[in-house]
């Protein structure tokens, strides 16, 4: 059974909505037990930010093991925290020492604009996927499953690429708030699979026509993205995503 | 006391779909055109059903209270999804499929609609597939299958550990592939409050948008919920944080009976609660029973560490009591047998509530036959576990990490420790055959629902059950209703009856905020779970039950009083919306407990302790008991019986045996 | 009618012209290293003189001078104007970022590197581009070229002007050491098995050829070479 025994510093990112501006208001936490999740941390805070009557933090949770990609915060200046390949749901305050100070902030980016406190809007996302994240196919369309063998290493790859969560934690690291590690995941998970390839090239000009409109910023290859990813994506996406732009472009005959 | 119809189609069991299909009335594409469908929730049968629904032309609109459709809880389902394809020749068929899930459920849930269920599946693959769902492959490249609880063929469809992400992803990029058309309309952070209903059918709902804070009113020829189960009513559960019952109750209160509450499904692997700050249970997928072996020391109260006891002083209680199905025996049996070795004393850990899943003996195995396919002969016990290591890692990667990440131990040297905990439900809305409730015009589909899975289900049946509902059937049946709505012209929100449901949204926001009492929604949240996990969990009685339900009114009266909900209604307001949940989980936690008081008979995830053989299994009452219980909520919080029979007449009834 | 629509003004049509001018100037950064390597024959600036005389005469290589220019300009307007897109991109910055937990500081500063090396190409331009093309060498070596040479190593006497070289190079250095395989990704060039290579070719490839390049200033200003 866990003890209690950490006290903390946090400063964390409040603000009323989006159209307030907002600051880092400091909090004194104690007795944090090792064993709990980050957000189990807020969850404490929260329930003493309610018995005094103030008005707890609102942040973005919603499985909390690690897979809807809700949660989204940027914790000592590295999103989902200091440890790799996880999220900030499954961070455990093991990962921190006592006395430590911690700063908390929502991800930052012109298309993911603050709704409140560490509450961001990232329907950019779905509005990049309804674009041409799909293979268009309607149901019961459908020929049996093993009409088309895809080769194992073919199918692993389409699906390491389909792990992506859409959290967003490769637009807050960018420099740039690039997005480019979110749609080339979607696309490459596409163009891998034979089903996906009809609609190939429709579908990177498309996607990447919607993430510029979108605001976000362009790629400029540092591998923030990948090496913040709790999921693990690979920058060979973006190459992928950038060759079959390429193709589109300057190959293929069609316009869209 | 009535009856309930279930419209089922006559004919022959494996025919009443297909002749239900051929015969149902159309409604044709123009008519489509103006008939609007709302969709609340998007989860695999949410979206599945409004991406479907668009594609045939219905106007939807679909709401969801999370940031993106994406991220239902449907996401989080690890292990598979089952489908009666028989690709590993090992004489699977619908029928078997059909067979197991009755018999899963322990002989609680209606022949047809499972039969079509099974009927389905194998669509469910075929629709997955061509949507570039990456599902798992052997080298041949054909589809790879697994085994799961409850079952003695390999049927179960898969993505590593995370089959529910890659299903939800396919459904939900179908879906914004029609938002992108402009043919379904996306609500997210908006959370349904209301069912509005006009002569009697369902005719819209008021949500609230929950970044403004502002009620809304939709209109809609029909009304769909695939709202997801209900199971955070224990406060702990292997559910999302936001996963509530408030769509389906406030339907219910609006004259939709709610069926078989007291049938929780209580995982076996789940990780150990390690302190009073826990916020929720996380699953360790049943894929790993395939490989992982149970067990807990003989003596009483052993303190050694598992490495230290030696094989002869360990019982393999599943193995030693089930030895036809062992490690592999249905979720509930799993359950109550961890559970009752716990309670005897021979539980693990610091809590001694945990038991081992022990995979050492399939590592060494899995390593001999790597180091026999390396040309190896007679490797040492080393070399067995460093590849056996390697095998697991390929298998089970992902939730071996997950389990170090949570509790601080290497699963790959020590065994995992595990209990049982809530993670599904099977009660629901009732649902007739076409889906609909008892209010017309209101459909409702996947966990929301009471249908397929009686009183237990099966393992990698709920994806199943959710794709079929939102792609196959659902979109079929509805037309039943829709095709006499063709003459209804879209009702203005301005109407009365949209007016009226507001006020009650509003008066309840209005109320919980102004109680301003002194203790915060999770603290009550946190009571009712301990009551329901205590006195309606794993195992039940007559007088904790009594207890029970005591206590919960006693809960929502100081609720209602003394709840402290800061801030305003008009903004993004967290608090605010745990409020308005858990208030409605009060009141199906006494509807829950009513339940299983009336249910006197031990069946899947319902036992009764009253109710049970010489050997601690479940004693059914096919006599009394072979029925739905389907509850009418009445003014007050009082409730109503009502029952549909359940015949079964393909299908022996008899005593699950999986020994 | 088929078009190109947004092949270069998409976000990675930008790339694609930063990617493709930066392996352009790499390639000249081949052949400039190549002809003032003349200089260590140190026979007094006379085969480096025969070939400053033979890149200036040569109409071939004046042709694609114009177009060196022109990639140069088009390398320089595009990564002003990736920054600024970039910088709006984030509207209200962190006030904690841990940068150096993912990436390399030069990866993230290209933009500052890279104006750096403008500035000093102001003034390295100034001091021999704008001299032998336009203002003219003052003398002539024994074979009749311009003697480019001596107006070198007069120039390298300075020792802020050495300092400015070296540090330049610095900056050249780092900034080919995200930009050689950076530009490879870019145009989409990522193999398991050949992306290593590049990676490792484009590290040697930095560092040989700015210790290179600094090497001059600094040879003629100890007088090792004359």
């Amino acid at each position: 059974m866990s003890t209690g025994n950490m006290n903390l510093t946090l400063k964390v990112w409040r603000q009323k909505n989006n159209k307030t501006k907002g600051a880092l208001v400091d909090y004194k936490l104690s007795d944090i037990s090792p064993d709990m999740s980050f957000l189990e941390m807020f969850d404490v805070l929260n329930e003493q930010l309610i018995n005094k009557s103030e008005e707890p933090i609102v942040f973005d949770h919603d499985c909390r093991e690690g897979i809807c990609g809700s949660c989204s915060m940027f914790i000592n200046g590295r999103p989902h925290g200091p440890k790799d390949l996880v999220t900030t749901c499954q961070l455990h305050m093991r990962s921190f020492k006592d006395g430590d100070t911690i700063v908390v902030e929502p991800w930052r980016a012109k298309a993911f604009p603050v709704i409140k406190d560490l509450t961001v809007d990232r329907t950019a996302f779905d509005r990049v996927i309804a674009a041409g994240g799909f293979i268009s196919v309607n149901t019961g369309n459908a020929q049996d499953a093993n009409a088309l063998p895809i080769p194992k290493n073919q199918a692993d790859a389409a699906f390491e690429a389909a792990a992506c969560i859409g959290c967003g934690a490769c637009v807050a690291t960018c420099k740039n708030a690039s997005a480019m590690l979110f749609v080339s995941a979607k696309i490459s998970q596409l163009a891998l699979l034979p089903q996906g390839q009809p609609e190939r090239y429709r579908r990177v000009q498309s996607m990447v026509a919607q993430m510029d409109a979108e605001g976000f910023g362009n790629c400029t290859n540092t591998g923030a993205c990948e090496a913040e990813c709790p999921k693990g994506i690979s920058l060979e996406n973006i190459a992928r995503m950038n060759r079959d732009f390429y193709a589109a472009k300057f190959v293929s005959e069609e316009d869209i | 006391m009535s009856e309930l119809n279930s419209n089922i189609p006559e004919g022959e069991l494996t025919q009443k779909w297909t002749k239900f299909k051929s015969s149902v009335p159309l409604v044709n594409p123009s008519n489509k055109r103006s008939i609007e469908v709302i969709v609340v929730g998007s989860g695999l049968a949410g979206a599945s059903a409004a991406a479907t629904l668009a594609e045939m032309g219905y106007k939807v609109k679909c709401f969801c209270f999370q940031d993106s459709p994406r991220r239902a809880h449907s996401i989080a389902a690890q292990g598979g999804i089952n489908a009666a394809k028989n690709y590993q020749n090992d004489g699977d068929s619908t029928y078997r499929l059909f067979y197991d899930t009755i018999k899963g459920g322990d002989y609680r849930s209606r022949e047809a609609n499972v039969h079509r269920l099974a009927e389905v599946s194998a669509n469910i693959i075929d629709q997955c597939v061509a949507q570039g769902v990456p599902l798992a492959r052997e080298y041949g490249g054909l589809l790879d299958n697994r085994s799961f609880g409850g079952t003695q063929v390999q049927r179960t469809f898969y993505a590593a550990g995370q089959t529910g992400q890659q299903l939800l992803l396919g459904a939900y990029s179908a879906l914004e592939r029609q938002i992108g058309m402009g043919k379904v309309e996306m609500y997210t952070r908006h959370e349904m409050l209301e069912v509005v209903k006009i002569d009697g059918k369902a005719r819209g709902i008021i949500a609230r948008n929950l970044i403004t804070g502002e009620l809304e009113r939709h209109f809609g020829h029909a009304v769909v919920l695939g709202t997801g189960g209900y199971g955070n009513v224990f406060y702990l559960s292997t559910n999302a944080m936001g996963s509530n019952v408030t769509a389906a109750w406030k339907a219910h209160k609006q004259g939709a009976y709610f069926a078989n509450p007291c049938y929780t499904q209580i995982h076996p692997t789940c990780i150990p609660v390690s302190g009073d700050h826990q916020s929720k249970l996380t699953l360790m997928s049943e894929s790993l029973r395939n490989d992982g072996r149970i067990w807990v020391p003989k003596k009483k109260d052993d303190t050694r560490k598992a490495s230290e006891i030696p094989e002869d002083e360990r019982d393999y209680y599943l193995e030693r009591r089930y030895p036809a199905f062992g490690n592999l025996v249905p979720r509930d049996v799993a359950s109550r047998a961890a559970k009752e070795r716990c309670d005897a004393g021979y539980g693990v850990g610091a809590s001694k509530l945990a038991v081992y899943l022990d995979f050492k003996a399939n590592t060494e195995r899995y390593g001999r036959i790597e180091a026999s396919k390396s040309g190896i002969h007679n490797p040492d016990k080393e070399t067995c576990m460093r590849l056996g290591t390697e095998v697991i890692k390929e298998k089970y990667g992902n939730l071996f990490d997950m389990y170090a990440q949570i509790t601080g131990e290497n699963p790959y040297e020590t065994p995992m420790r595990i209990y049982p905990a809530v993670h599904y439900t099977m009660g629901g809305l009732w649902v007739d055959y076409n889906l609909m409730t008892t209010v017309p015009g209101l459909y409702c589909a996947g966990e929301a629902n009471f249908s397929d899975h009686g009183a237990n289900r099966l393992g990698a049946s709920a994806l199943m059950q959710g794709l079929a509902d939102g792609y196959f059937v659902l979109p079929y049946t509805i037309g039943q209703y829709l095709s006499k709505e063709i003459s209804v012209k879209a009702i203005p929100t301005d109407h009365p009856a949209f007016a009226e449901a507001e006020a009650k949204a509003k008066g309840i926001l209005d109320t919980l905020i102004n109680i301003r009492g002194t203790k915060s929604v999770d603290h009550f949240h946190k009571r009712l779970g301990h009551i329901m996990w205590e006195k309606c969990g794993m195992a039940r009685n007559e007088k904790g039950l009594n207890e029970a339900i005591l206590e919960i009114r006693a809960l929502r009266e100081e609720f209602w009083r003394d709840v402290r909900v800061p801030g305003t209604s008009d903004e993004l307001n967290t608090e605010l919306e745990k409020a308005g949940r858990v208030a409605d989980f009060i009141e199906l936690g006494e509807l829950m407990c009513i339940d299983a008081l009336n249910r006197n008979e031990s069946c899947g995830g319902h036992f009764r302790e009253e109710y049970q053989t010489e050997e601690g299994e479940a004693m059914r009452d096919d006599e009394n008991y072979a029925y739905v219980a389907a509850w009418e909520f009445k003014e007050g919080v009082n409730f109503e019986l009502h029952k549909e029979e359940l015949k079964f007449e393909n299908i022996k009834v008899a005593q699950r045996s999986y020994k | 009618m088929a078009s190109f629509g947004n092949a270069f003004s998409s976000s990675i049509g930008k790339k694609l012209i930063m990617g493709i001018t930066g392996l352009f100037l790499i390639s000249f950064l081949l052949v400039h290293c190549f002809i003032n390597s003349l200089i260590f024959v140190n026979d007094g600036g006379l085969t480096f003189n025969m070939g400053a005389h033979f890149m200036g005469t040569n109409w071939i290589i004046r042709a694609m001078e114009i177009v060196l220019f022109a990639g140069l300009l088009v390398h320089i307007y595009q990564g002003f104007r990736l920054w600024a897109q970039n910088r709006a991109a984030r509207p209200e910055r962190y006030a904690v970022n841990n940068g150096a937990a993912n990436s390399k500081w030069y990866s993230r500063s290209m933009g500052l590197l890279g104006t750096l090396l403008l500035i000093f190409l102001i003034v390295h331009i100034s001091k021999f581009w704008v001299k032998s093309r336009f203002t003219g060498i003052p003398t002539q070596d024994v074979n009749g070229n311009h003697d480019l040479f001596a107006v070198m190593v007069e120039t390298f006497q300075n020792p802020a002007l050495v300092l400015l070289y070296v540090l330049a190079m610095v900056s050249l250095a780092y900034h080919l050491l995200h930009g050689f395989a950076s530009a490879f990704q870019t145009l989409g060039w990522n193999h398991k098995k050949y992306t290593p290579i590049i990676k490792s070719v484009g590290v040697w490839f930095s560092i040989l050829i700015s210790i290179i390049f600094a090497a001059m200033p600094v040879a003629m200003y100890l007088g090792l070479i004359k």
